[in-house]
C-alpha cells in the first residue's frame, strides 16, 4: 500500500531543505545572484504550496524549481563564456571542487552534473528539474562530465 | 551552507507581503517560560506554553487549523511581544490584540468571550463564569472550554479559579497560573 506522506508545515520544509538550496544556487550562480535565486525559489515554492497533494518528493520538488529560476537568471543575466565568481566555502571539499569545474558548462550541463554528483539526486528527479526526459537528464550528465574531462585533459 | 540572517529575513518578510502565510508565528521570552506566539491575517491565534518541550506538535496544530503556509515571522508578531513584554513588566493590564477564534467551537467562543471581561488581578469561578453565560449547570464544561483556550494569558484563563478558591487547573501548569496571578496582584499593590 502506498503511505500517505503529509505535507508539513512550511517552516519544516524550508528549514530541511533551505541551507542546501542556498548552497546550490551560490553554486550554480555566484553569490550575489545566489541571494535573489533564493528568495524567488522559495516564494514560488509558498505559492505552490497550499496546491501540493502530498509531502513526497518536496526535495527534488524544491531543487527543481531552483534549477529553473538559476537557468534562466542564468540565460538572462550572462553573456556566453563569462563566469560568475564561485565561492569555494564548504564543508564538503568535492562540492567546491565541482562548483569551480562546472562553473563553464552550459546551464542545463551544470545543474545536471551539480545535481547529479553533488546532491545525489536521479535522474528522474534531474530530468523534472531541467524539464526534459529521462534520457536527456542522463545526456546532459554525460556530456558535461565530458566537457570538464576535455578541459581537464587540455588544462 | 548557512545562509546570511539578512536573506532569510527577507524572504519571511516577502513571504508576507505577498499574502502567502496561513499563520506566521515566533518565540517570545516571557519569565514563565519561552511562548510560542502566532497569528493569521485575522489577528493572534495562539499563544502556547509547548514552545520549548515540542514546537514541532505545535506548527503542526497550526496547519491543520490554519493552512500548511506557516512561517516563523518575527516582524508579524511585533506588537504582540510588545504587549506580552509590558504585561509581564507589570506596564500593561488589557490587551490590544486582535484575536482570530477561527475554528473554534461556538460554545467555547462563547466561554471566552465572557472570559475576556474578567479584570485584570480579580479572580472569577468556573460555575460564576457558568452562570454569566446563561448555563448555570455548565462548569465542567466551561472548564473545558478554559483548558483549550488558544489564547491563553491575552485571554486570562488563569483568573478562573475553583468555588473554594483554589487554583484547580491550567493547561499552562498551575506553577505557571500561580505566577500570572501573583504578577498581577503585585501589579495592583
Amino acid at each position: 500500500m502506498m503511505q500517505v506522506v503529509s505535507i508539513p508545515p512550511f517552516e519544516r520544509f524550508y528549514d530541511d531543505h533551505r541551507e542546501e538550496v542556498f548552497g546550490y544556487l551560490v553554486r550554480l550562480l555566484g553569490r550575489q545572484p545566489a541571494e535573489d535565486a533564493f528568495q524567488e525559489t522559495f516564494l514560488r515554492a509558498l505559492r505552490a504550496y497550499a496546491g501540493l497533494e502530498h509531502g513526497r518528493h518536496l526535495r527534488a520538488w524544491v531543487f527543481t524549481i531552483a534549477t529553473r529560476i538559476a537557468i534562466d537568471e542564468r540565460r538572462r543575466e550572462r553573456p556566453r563564456g563569462e563566469l560568475p565568481e564561485l565561492t569555494t566555502i564548504d564543508r564538503r571539499p568535492a562540492y567546491a571542487e565541482l562548483a569551480d569545474l562546472a562553473g563553464s558548462l552550459p546551464p542545463a550541463e551544470r545543474a545536471a552534473v551539480v545535481l547529479r554528483y553533488g546532491y545525489d539526486l536521479p535522474y528522474a528527479d534531474i530530468a523534472g528539474a531541467l524539464g526534459s526526459s529521462e534520457e536527456a537528464a542522463r545526456q546532459a550528465a554525460s556530456s558535461g562530465v565530458r566537457r570538464l574531462r576535455r578541459k581537464e585533459e587540455t588544462g | 551552507m548557512t545562509i546570511p540572517a539578512e536573506v532569510d529575513r527577507r524572504f519571511r518578510d516577502a513571504a508576507v507581503a505577498e499574502g502567502l502565510v496561513d499563520a506566521a508565528y515566533d518565540l517570545v521570552d516571557s519569565p514563565i517560560g519561552p511562548l510560542l506566539v502566532g497569528a493569521s491575517s485575522q489577528g493572534l491565534c495562539r499563544i502556547s506554553f509547548d514552545a520549548d518541550r515540542d514546537p514541532d506538535a505545535e506548527l503542526e496544530r497550526l496547519a491543520d487549523q490554519f493552512g500548511a503556509r506557516v512561517l516563523r515571522v518575527p516582524a508579524q508578531l511585533d506588537a504582540a511581544r510588545r504587549q506580552l513584554d509590558d504585561y509581564f513588566e507589570g506596564r500593561r493590564r488589557t490587551f490590544e490584540l486582535e484575536v482570530d477564534l477561527t475554528g473554534v467551537p461556538a460554545f467555547q467562543q462563547e466561554v471566552l468571550r465572557e472570559l475576556a471581561l474578567v479584570p485584570y488581578a480579580e479572580t472569577a469561578t468556573y460555575g460564576g463564569l457558568a452562570q454569566r453565560i446563561g448555563r448555570p449547570k455548565a462548569a465542567r464544561a466551561v472548564g473545558g472550554a478554559l483548558n483549550r483556550n488558544p489564547v491563553p494569558i491575552v485571554l486570562p484563563c488563569h483568573r478562573i479559579v475553583g468555588a473554594s478558591g483554589s487554583l484547580v487547573g491550567y493547561a499552562g501548569g498551575l506553577d505557571r497560573k500561580r505566577a500570572l496571578l501573583d504578577l498581577e496582584d503585585a501589579g495592583v499593590s
